[in-house]
């Protein structure tokens, strides 16, 4: 700790960020552009200077950049001195000379860092009489929509893209107010994580192509906290809905998992929701026709009655996409032994060997964060970056480790990355990567190996031998694999943090147990290893932990067995299975109830199709490749008959006598039902606040306070043609509720950094203030990422003092969510 | 007695006065051309539809009444897929009209919006539209703003250079 003096006032801090991050964190308003968090300073947009004073008696001081500098103690510094409040503005006004007026039709228009900082600097009229340059645009594929004239060069895209991502086909040309950033020529950005580009830029540039086909304002969208579904990692994600349709998917500061960003598949792979392909109704095959037809909900819960009231006994399949709760909710309805995984036999029982390996095997497991830190990485089989792409950003941090060694060596702070990378250049720390095919880590590794699976996995174990002798040896390698081993090995049994990433894609037993060998042996050396399993997907640990009969068991069962039903949940077994073992599964089993969100081979087959919520018109809990339990929550309110399953589940068993009335009524009832069956995974409960939790005394709304239209949404016109669905609110168990209505003031404040200036702004109620345009979209209106989002989920209303350091990103600039959205499982399996 | 007689004198002066009582709905009022009264969008000098759905005035409205979804035609022009002012909730402050960067809504002198049906006060585009500019004859957005759009190119808005040749290694 020590102290330094913000205009005349004492504050304790830690010296180990740049000052403008401290300044932030204290909770002071500095504008800047080009700093990141998550990529540190570059010094090259000169917002955020700050007056410097050598001691008390120096009355004049000197304007530095907080970016660029250290904190040392006894440091004197002012953010409010005229000249230099001056020279902010005046930087201001010069990056808009060139800004074109279009924030009407900018789709950042309402959440842009460029309206905030121009506001917050007091830059209100154009002086600058010359023509604005001009720059054509480039079409960078159907994700990312490029408007170049908006670009303040503040080189966060570039930064962002190359260096922190490892792209390559995207750079910045041409020099003075003429820099153009965008790719040699038009065509598809090839980086997973161009869709941060979005986020990273501080103005319009870069937007979602997705959500311009459907745009709504940020404080016109209902949000809800969210977790991803499309892989085994569980990035945050917040999901925004308007209108009765999903409308875009951003990124949710979580300090344990991903962080600030979130891959492209992630981001942009939520169209499904508004599919017209939905099933929306109940629907049943027709005894006459043979098709399937629309029916009511009481003549799905009758048809279920029938199975069930004859003592039919009924086949339940679960879903490794599907919540925990939905799952158990099936186990429960057709009994424990009638349950199976809907997952193939093979890639089940892997990922029980390798949730094996993590609660009772060796090492440590690490959290997607912890995997940036670590100095050696060795990739056993597992094309990361197609099966857990998240993974593979981390990956490319934990590449630098080892190099940024050297600047801090040399007493450059690592925040500074202008001068580390000077530095350090290309350099890499030690990497391999042992794959059957090329990857696109592969730029990084020091070393790659191609090989068939058992290969790698006999390398594997040849590692962990090279590492440990009485580990197994392996007969019959090449002199280069050899060297290969011996190589890998010693830089293991060197490194600080080792990390061994594997994973189940490959289908093979063997690597997992080579990386568990690997672990034990480096174990042995006196260090701990770390052991990064990747999972076939979003809840196949949540699944595994229900349940460890798979799909082929379930066909044994089927055929024989006598089954009059089954159901199968939010799965398409034609995916799972090869078609033939699918058919005979559907065959013998009597009939078939699905329960899905979408039209896909296994409905076609169905006697009865029950329309439920996807991620979005949930809530459950999700259980991640490393055991950590996160909820998602509903977003919107569908239609009627779309339901959460585990509440169509709970209905048919209240309708059937199997539990009592109002015994699983909401998401709480059923996670205590899980905790009581399941003691080993009663850490779901912990995942997020109940349904009685509230800030104040009030539930926490999901719409912003500037949420627009309420009285005209549901007014329809007589003479109208309505085809936009309504806005429905209902009312809602959770502890949120859908609308500001009867919220007085914010349930609770952010402290600190932006969040706070737009706080100021939305009382104000300033129209037409920021520069240059005639009307900008003013700023007083987008508080749900900042303020409403990660505050959500808090138990106390103030951050506390672990979280308030490492705060500074505005847009989501407190991180309560990595404390209470999650709750890791391993220790509790552990007992 | 005097004062009963002085203002049955002062009642008979009246009628000879001017008359403050206007025969409404016979005769109309004259109101100034910036009354606020039934909100109309507006169009640009070219016929093209003023509104390019920025959200502003629905985000300014104190009742909430205005709600509109964006869209965008082939040729980049932005406009309200649907625009509807619930004029039962209207209070005809003019904020909607103050916060409009394209001087598409405008307030206008007709206050006459009784209606029957209360549904009837519900105005969807089709009935705000107007096909003239309003008060603001000579203003047009995309002249101005550095967006292309069809039949306007990047560099052709008032005050821009031509686009820049990336390719140019001038200094």
């Amino acid at each position: 700790m020590v102290t330094i003096n913000i205009d005349g006032k004492n504050y304790q801090v830690e010296p180990k960020n740049n000052l403008l991050q401290t300044v932030l964190s204290l909770g002071l308003d500095l504008p800047y552009f080009c700093w990141h968090p998550a990529m540190g300073s570059v010094g090259s947009c000169r917002q955020c200077a700050v007056k410097k004073y050598a001691d008390e008696n120096d009355q004049k001081g000197r304007i530095v950049m907080a970016c660029m500098e250290p904190v040392v103690d006894g440091m004197r510094i002012s953010l409010n001195d005229p000249e230099v409040k001056k020279f902010r503005e005046n930087i201001i006004e010069l990056l808009m000379t060139n800004h074109p007026h279009d924030c009407p039709v900018c789709d950042e228009g309402g959440e842009c860092h460029l309206q905030d900082m121009t506001l917050m600097s007091g830059h209100n009229y154009r002086r600058f009489e010359f023509n604005k340059r001009t720059h054509n645009n480039q079409y960078l594929g159907p994700f990312i929509n490029h408007e170049m004239n908006r670009c303040i060069a503040c080189y966060r895209c570039v930064r962002f893209y190359r260096e922190y991502a490892g792209g390559r086909d995207f750079n910045v040309f041409a020099s003075r107010n003429r820099v153009f950033f965008g790719r040699y020529e038009d065509g598809v950005l090839e980086s997973e994580f161009s869709g941060n580009l979005v986020e990273i830029c501080p103005t319009g540039v870069f937007t979602d192509k997705t959500y311009k086909k459907h745009y709504t304002r940020k404080w016109d969208l209902t949000t809800a906290p969210s977790i991803c579904h499309n892989c085994s990692l569980g990035c945050n994600i917040i999901a925004g809905e308007r209108y009765g349709a999903i409308r875009r998917i951003a990124s949710r500061y979580n300090g344990k998992v991903n962080g600030y960003f979130i891959c492209d598949r992630g981001r942009f792979g939520y169209e499904y929701v508004n599919s017209d392909q939905r099933i929306k109704e109940p629907l049943r095959r027709g005894q006459a026709s043979g098709q399937l037809e629309p029916v009511d909900v009481s003549t799905a819960f009758e048809f279920v009655k029938n199975i069930v009231s004859k003592k039919g006994k009924i086949l339940g399949i679960g879903s490794p996409k599907a919540s925990v709760e939905s799952n158990f909710a099936l186990q429960k309805f057709v009994g424990k032994e009638n349950f199976f995984a809907g997952v193939s036999g093979p890639e089940h029982r892997l990922t029980l060997k390798a949730m094996d390996i993590m609660q009772n095997g060796p090492s440590n497991v690490p959290s997607l964060k912890e995997t940036e830190k670590a100095d050696v990485v060795l990739v056993l089989g597992e094309d990361v970056t197609n099966t857990a792409p998240m993974l593979a950003l981390s990956l490319r941090q934990a590449s630098r480790v080892k190099p940024m060694e050297l600047p801090i060596k040399m007493n450059i702070p690592t925040w500074h990355e202008l001068a580390a990378m000077e530095l350090i250049q290309d350099e890499r720390g030690p990497f391999f990567v042992l794959t059957p095919s090329e990857t696109k880590l592969d730029d990084v590794a020091t070393a790659t190996y191609r090989n068939a699976p058992d290969n790698i996995a006999r390398m594997g174990f040849a590692i962990a031998h090279e590492i440990d002798h009485n580990a197994p040896a392996v007969e019959d390698l090449t002199e280069e694999e050899k060297k290969l081993a011996k190589q890998i090995a010693d830089e293991l049994v060197a490194a600080k943090k080792p990390l061994i990433v594997s994973g189940t894609s490959l289908l093979n037993e063997k690597i997992l147990e080579a990386a568990a060998n690997i672990g034990r042996a480096i174990d042995k050396k006196e260090k701990i290893a770390n052991l990064f399993f990747v999972l076939p997907e979003a809840n196949s640990f949540g699944l595994a932990m229900l349940e460890d009969k798979a799909l082929d068991q379930a066909l044994q069962a089927a055929e024989n067995n006598k089954y009059d039903a089954v159901v199968i949940l939010e799965n398409d077994l034609y995916r799972r299975l090869p078609a033939s073992e699918a058919d005979r599964l559907l065959n013998s089993a009597g009939k078939v109830v699905a329960l899905h969100y979408l039209q896909n081979q296994t409905t076609e087959k169905a006697d009865l199709v029950i329309p439920v919520g996807p991620f979005t018109e949930s809530d459950g809990t999700l259980i991640n490749n490393e055991g950590r339990a996160q909820r998602f929550f509903q977003v919107f309110y569908p239609q009627e008959t779309i339901k959460e399953s585990w509440r169509w589940l709970a209905g048919f068993m209240e309708d059937n006598g199997l539990v009592g009335e109002d015994e699983l009524v909401n998401l709480d009832d059923l996670i205590n039902a899980v905790v009581s069956d399941y003691p080993a995974i009663s850490a779901i409960k912990e995942a997020a606040p109940g349904s009685q939790f509230r800030i104040n005394g009030q539930k926490i709304p999901r719409a912003s306070h500037r949420f627009s239209g309420r009285t005209s949404i549901n007014a329809m016109c007589r003479s109208a043609n309505q085809n936009h669905r309504k806005m429905q609110i209902l009312p809602c168990p959770l502890p949120w509720k859908a609308t500001m209505d009867r919220c007085r003031r914010p349930p609770c404040r952010v402290s600190g950094t932006l969040a706070g200036i737009r706080y100021r702004l939305l009382i104000s109620f300033k129209l037409k203030l920021a520069a240059d345009c005639m009307a900008v979209i003013p700023a007083y209106v987008c508080l749900n990422r900042a303020w409403k989002m990660n505050l959500i989920i808090l138990k106390k209303c103030r951050p506390c003092s672990k979280h308030k350091k490492t705060t500074g990103w505005p847009f989501r600039s407190i991180c309560f969510t990595a404390a209470t959205n999650s709750a890791v499982l391993r220790p509790a399996l552990k007992n | 007695m005097f004062s009963i007689l002085r203002s049955i004198w002062l009642t008979f002066l009246h009628t000879f006065h001017k008359r403050f009582t206007v025969q409404y709905p016979e005769k109309k009022p004259q109101l100034p051309a910036r009354y606020r009264g039934r909100i109309v969008l507006t169009r640009d000098p070219d016929g093209q539809e003023r509104c390019v759905a920025c959200n502003l005035c629905a985000a300014a409205c104190p009742t909430d009444c205005i709600s509109l979804q964006a869209a965008e035609d082939e040729s980049g022009r932005r406009y309200p897929e649907f625009f509807r002012i619930n004029f039962s909730r209207c209070i005809f402050c003019g904020y909607c009209e103050d916060a409009c960067p394209t001087y598409a809504i405008q307030l206008t002198p007709d206050f006459e919006l009784a209606e029957y049906d209360r549904q009837n006060l519900v105005y969807e585009k089709e009935h705000l539209l107007i096909d003239g500019p309003g008060k603001y004859h000579d203003y047009s957005f995309y002249k101005v703003a550095g967006y292309a759009i069809g039949g306007k190119g990047k560099g052709e808005a008032e005050h821009e250079d031509p686009p820049i040749d990336i390719h140019d290694l001038k200094p």
